[in-house]
């Protein structure tokens, strides 16, 4: 059945844009919003709005009961999750199909599976898609670590089985490390998960971040080609790419139909992605883990193919096939997209909430703003700091940075600090226009002062 | 009697953690400096400082309650 009223259990940017692309279906959308968010701009663009709570995420966002009781009794009968708060909870989206609604990703099931990385890692060898070399499961026990750390090689990377989110990951280089990170490791995913089983993983050197977008219908799945997200702090992406130039052609054909055979393995619904490690030394490329929800950085992918993703997934979601086979999928030129959050770059990156005050949006061909904003708005300090995504396309990776350099020169957000001086710093960078980082490349350049200096027109 | 202000809007919390005791209690010294509590904004913790000396009286709002830029958080004597 189509969905026909849409219920948005999130906030900010991605609630904007999954209104958007409901609006372009004929669907009726019913926007969700906490106590500290009556004034955000995804309530006034909504056909109906409905309060679920306070401030506090964890009594409105981050609470399934509020979250499927005002879906219910609004009449929904679909819930697009967006990504973060419940997009990946298994309790949610089995909260949302056992009151007869259906919810814009995969099943409880699959989320729970890919969710856990054991699992999701036995799923994608059985998939024929290239694994890190790790424990076969979990491990529990510092002889046991010790011993499994032998066979895959140091250095190795000690995770919390039931973990997320890059939490409490640890390197050790050699045995004696291990022997004095395993019990820390095993006492804080007992603390924070419940559950002290470890992981053990070797810890690739300097590795690029790449991804590949699907989409599956509970059949039949696609890909949408690759991102190139490196550029990242404190394991958060801030400026991505697709796709990946450092890839070529057969690694790209050979990362893509893995995915895909992978998302058919699981008989994947709706958008997801599978995050890799590449090492460009070897060309190898190795799974670590699934994201089964769109993703921040999804509108890359849509600028080179042409496919609105979000449509796609409230599409399927709803029942339909996909609409499109793979060889109808193509990609031209090259896209990039920055986060813009409400931070200081040159104190920290200090948040900065606030008023917004006038705003000049850049525009033209290949230029996109997906954001939240309005003159005048309030920004909460209760949620995450992201405020909006500028994205460009050109011909080539070349021109797309140099799009993205006007395009962050015409850009103006009055009232707040943004992270747009890094961004515009990193498009002059001499290794981003290169095309030579990785995932440890971003922190170091900012701890070196490069930033500053930049900002500075080259004067420290 | 002295006035502690949050520099930012956020979520005030007494507490390191939801399982530590409050930073301050009634009649502590506060020299210059001291942490009397955390404001959360947008996922990052701020440690609030003492810009003071004195002696602690009260918190001035609850635990974990919203505050906005300027509020007041505690009253030292």
């Amino acid at each position: 059945m189509p969905i026909t009223r849409l219920f948005i259990a999130n906030r900010g940017e991605i609630a904007v844009r999954i209104i958007r692309a409901a609006k372009g279906l004929g669907i009726t959308t019913i926007q969700a919003y906490s106590e500290a968010d009556a004034d955000m701009l995804a309530v006034r663009m909504a056909d109906e709005s409905v309060c679920v709570g306070p401030a506090k995420a964890s009594d409105s966002y981050l609470n399934v009961g509020a979250m499927v009781k005002a879906a219910k009794d609004t009449g929904a009968d679909g819930v697009h999750p967006g990504y973060g708060f419940l997009a990946e909870s298994p309790a949610f989206a089995r909260a949302v199909a056992e009151a007869g609604m259906a919810f814009v990703g995969p099943t409880a099931d699959t989320i729970e599976r890919m969710g856990d990385k054991v699992a999701a890692r036995q799923a994608a060898e059985a998939a024929g898609v290239p694994v890190v070399p790790g424990s076969k499961g979990r491990v529990d026990g510092v002889d046991a670590a010790a011993a499994v750390a032998a066979e895959v090689g140091y250095p190795v990377m000690i995770k919390a089985a039931a973990g997320g989110g890059g939490k409490g990951i640890r390197i050790a280089t050699n045995e004696a490390d291990l022997r004095k990170m395993a019990p820390q490791a095993q006492a804080e995913a007992a603390a924070a998960f419940g559950d002290g089983g470890l992981y053990l993983e070797r810890a690739v050197q300097s590795p690029r971040h790449i991804e590949v977008q699907i989409m599956g219908d509970g059949t039949d799945a696609v890909h949408f080609f690759e991102r190139e997200c490196s550029l990242q702090r404190r394991r958060q992406k801030v400026w991505e790419e697709a796709g990946a130039d450092c890839l070529d052609e057969g690694t790209r054909a050979h990362l893509c139909d893995t995915a895909v055979a992978l998302a058919k393995a699981v008989t994947y619904c709706g958008a997801g992605t599978l995050e890799y490690l590449y090492d460009p030394a070897t060309k190898e490329f190795f799974f670590i883990e699934m994201n089964t929800r769109i993703q921040v950085e999804h509108p890359v992918t849509e600028m080179i193919t042409g496919v609105d993703l979000v449509q796609e997934m409230i599409r399927v979601c709803g029942g339909a096939k996909l609409s499109m086979q793979q060889d109808e999928i193509t990609r031209t030129g090259h896209a990039i997209e920055v986060r813009l959050n409400a931070e200081d770059p040159l104190m920290q990156f200090m948040p900065w909430p606030g008023v917004v005050g006038a705003l000049k949006i850049p525009e033209g061909d290949g230029i996109r703003f997906d954001h939240f904003l309005y003159e005048g708005y309030t920004i909460p300090p209760f949620y995450d700091s992201l405020l909006g995504k500028l994205i460009v396309h050109g011909a080539t990776r070349t021109d797309a940075i140099a799009r993205m350099a006007a395009a962050l020169e015409e850009l103006e957000i009055g009232g707040i600090k943004t992270t747009a001086p890094l961004h515009k710093a990193l498009a002059r960078a001499p290794s981003v226009q290169a095309d030579d980082f990785h995932t440890q490349w971003l922190e170091p350049w900012l701890d070196a002062g490069n930033l500053t200096t930049s900002a500075n027109g080259g004067q420290t | 009697m002295a006035h502690i202000q949050s520099p930012l809007p956020g979520t005030f919390y007494h507490k390191p953690s939801p399982e530590e005791p409050p930073f301050k209690a009634a009649g502590d010294a506060v020299v210059v400096g001291d942490v009397i509590g955390l404001v959360e904004v947008m996922k990052t913790f701020i440690e609030i400082k003492s810009e003071v000396a004195g002696t602690f009286t009260a918190y001035a709002v609850e635990d974990a309650a919203p505050v906005t830029a300027g509020a007041t958080l505690a009253e030292l004597a």
